[in-house]
């Protein structure tokens, strides 16, 4: 299936795009500062104030805000161990992220979760560390807003090497069964871990894998946030209106490691990465044709500026969780015996 | 039926472990009558998985609901229990009471991640502000030459992970009431049925496979564990049909003057420390008998729990499990390996006999 055509937007769905992508690459450019921060001469994953393994979604901006520009926090989104970008696109607050990222009891999980642990229930926001696996709850979602009759949908993101887990096509045949409003969202970076998609993937497209469960496949190219804004306005659409599942698989770019500290040796294109970075490439776009001028530009900016400060500031003002407390929130109640 | 959703409501206090009464049920049809029940009453509750339709469930743990309450509250599932395990979490999140089949339990290692990894954990990690209250039921053990992949009991392998409560009746009337209690909890609950137990036509069944239950709702709470027998001489500490070999032995050696205390755990998370340590320290003598495999399971744990809490009680101590071996298919060979009352007497009398 061929992308739909990109309709054209409205310079104020443009600007609010890119606001979306700077947000989220403000806030990772600091995470990645408070992360290194501490971690210096000698690199101790374990230590500092942002402990543990850091996915950061830098370069796959254009995913999430061409998705979540089009829900609500009535719809639910699950995400990967890469989530970021995905939380702050679906409008999870920032300071309890963040909070949750330092390990504070302020945070999302009162610290038990970590960030590849995100869950808000306010915006039915979840994600997994496990790959493929947080496809089937985003379809318990899914199958809850069918039975309220309602035109909310489930959206449930992966990378492209998790197209290749068992979880991935059990869920894409459920849901195509029960015709469940889900939208299935591959993000192909071309890498998982350090293995490439050639190395992993029998087809030259994800999306060629939704025929084989009877739902509409699109593939979206160049990293586009307006293709993306197109294809998942159409798929939601259809799973608003009882139209069933989509499947949209985006060809986006993972500017940084697979994780923090990852030297990236394996990867050829390393020197070339910086100059496909989507968020330059769509400013000067949208600066290029009038749809943004540079005071505006500024203006988002800072605001995403003071945003991602007050959260982080938020965070390491938080207190961390009492050691004592380790054993609440195993179950409901009570402690665990 | 409707496919409108209200959701949960909280039942007024149920009666907790109210008189049995005198109408019998087979543990099968006490199960169904509980879902049945809280079907009724509650519409976020609703049964999935494969062959829990028509055919209503393989061990008979949903007839008749399809029936009752229709296809869209009785979903049969294609064989991904990976996608429908998950589908009961992102379910039961977002406010519904699944009620999910696992068909065997040997089948955990298609579907685990779902059921350790999220199912268990998404409370913890969240802080506890989102809610898993779903149940996961599940057939185990064996007896009927069913092989090593469709025989194990395994649910020393769930209550060794974090995060889910672990059920397992012996009888009718507490299959109703954990059931009940399991739908009412808004914790995961793991639900492992032993097929022995479920008073099926076409298996050979233990008399205690039907018994009296009450018509009217009520609970057993989940972590109580009951005194199936008064003894005096020595506890055998058990679970599932091992309970049924156990008081069978118990009442044969009762003649020759040996008083044998049975407890039934009927759970395994929470475990009822306070029972196993009660009756040990009236019996000195303690027999853990369990259908699940030996080392590194319940049985040790149960040990360990009398002897930290003062070895000095433990004058004999022995186990009655599966030796470390999968299940055997040849009937001499896999009732060489299971639970038997011929081995529990064995045990007994071997340690009464200091």
């Amino acid at each position: 299936m061929t992308p739909p055509t990109t309709q054209a937007l409205t310079d104020e769905v443009r600007r609010d795009l890119l606001g979306t992508m700077v947000l989220i690459r403000t806030y990772e450019e600091a995470i990645r500062l408070v992360y290194y921060a501490d971690k210096k001469p000698a690199f101790d994953i374990g230590a500092g104030l942002v402990p543990g393994e850091m996915h950061l979604s830098a370069g796959q901006e254009p995913v999430a805000a061409g998705i979540c520009a089009h829900l609500t926090p009535e719809d639910a989104l699950t995400a990967t161990h890469r989530p970021h970008h995905l939380a702050i696109a679906h409008g999870v607050a920032l300071r309890p992220m963040t909070a949750e990222i330092f390990g504070r009891e302020t945070g999302l999980g009162r610290g038990r979760g970590g960030h590849m642990h995100l869950f808000d229930p306010s915006r039915h926001f979840s994600c997994s560390g496990i790959i493929a696996e947080g496809l089937p709850p985003a379809l318990g979602q899914a199958f809850a807003f069918q039975r309220q009759n309602s035109a909310r949908v489930a959206v449930a993101v992966t990378g492209e090497g998790a197209a290749n887990q068992g979880a991935f096509h059990e869920s894409l045949n459920l849901a195509a069964l029960w015709q469940l409003p889900v939208v299935f969202v591959v993000e192909d970076n071309d890498w998982g871990i350090s293995v490439p998609r050639s190395q992993s993937t029998s087809v030259a497209s994800n999306a060629d894998r939704a025929a084989a469960y009877g739902m509409p496949g699109v593939r979206v190219e160049d990293n586009s946030v307006e293709a993306v804004y197109a294809a998942a306005g159409e798929a939601i659409a259809r799973g608003r209106s009882g139209g069933g599942p989509t499947l949209i698989e985006v060809h986006t770019l993972r500017l940084w490691g697979h994780f923090e500290g990852d030297a990236e040796g394996y990867r050829p294109d390393l020197k070339t990465v910086p100059e496909h970075d989507p968020i330059p490439i769509y400013r000067d776009r949208l600066l290029r044709t009038g749809a943004l001028d540079d005071g505006q530009y500024q203006s988002m900016q800072k605001s995403a500026g003071e945003r991602v400060e007050d959260a982080i500031e938020f965070a390491k003002s938080s207190p961390t969780p009492d050691p004592l407390d380790h054993l609440s929130y195993v179950f409901s109640e009570g402690v665990h015996s | 039926m409707t496919s409108t959703l209200s959701g949960h409501k909280q039942s007024p206090a149920l009666a907790v472990e109210p008189d049995a009464g005198k109408r019998k049920l087979s543990t099968s049809k006490a199960m169904q009558e509980a879902i049945s029940q809280r079907m009724m009453r509650d519409e976020s509750v609703f049964v999935m998985g494969e062959d829990v339709g028509s055919y209503g469930g393989i061990f008979s743990s949903t007839t008749g609901l399809l029936d009752r309450f229709g296809p869209e509250r009785v979903r049969d599932t294609p064989i991904s229990e990976t996608a429908f395990i998950g589908l009961g979490i992102g379910a039961a999140v977002e406010g519904l009471r699944p009620i999910v089949e696992l068909m065997f339990a040997d089948f955990f290692g298609v579907c685990m991640d779902q059921i350790y990894n999220h199912m268990a954990k998404i409370h913890y990690e969240s802080g506890g502000n989102v809610r898993v209250p779903m149940v996961l039921m599940m057939a185990a053990g064996g007896g009927y030459s069913d092989g090593a992949q469709h025989s194990q009991c395994l649910w020393g392998t769930f209550a060794h992970l974090p995060g889910m409560k672990v059920v397992v009746p012996s009888n009718p009337y507490d299959a109703k009431g954990l059931m009940t209690a399991a739908i009412e909890s808004d914790d995961p609950v793991v639900f492992v049925f032993h097929k022995g137990v479920m008073g099926l036509g076409w298996m050979a069944k233990n008399e205690r496979s039907i018994g009296a239950v009450p018509e009217e709702e009520y609970v057993v709470p989940i972590g109580k564990a009951r005194v199936a027998r008064e003894g005096t001489d020595v506890s055998i500490v058990t679970l599932s049909l091992s309970v049924h070999h156990s008081l069978d032995v118990a009442e044969k050696l009762e003649s020759e003057g040996i008083s044998v205390e049975v407890i039934d755990l009927r759970s395994l998370v929470p475990l009822d420390r306070e029972a196993i340590v009660r009756s040990v320290s009236k019996t000195g003598r303690l027999i853990v008998v369990d259908e699940d495999y030996q080392s590194f399971g319940l049985s040790g744990e149960v040990i360990a729990v009398v002897a930290e809490h003062d070895p000095s009680l433990l004058k004999r101590v022995s186990r009655v499990c599966v030796p470390d071996v999968p299940i055997p298919y040849a009937r001499a060979l896999e009732y060489a390996v299971l639970p038997t009352p011929a081995r529990i007497e064995a045990a007994v009398r071997d340690a009464v006999a200091t």
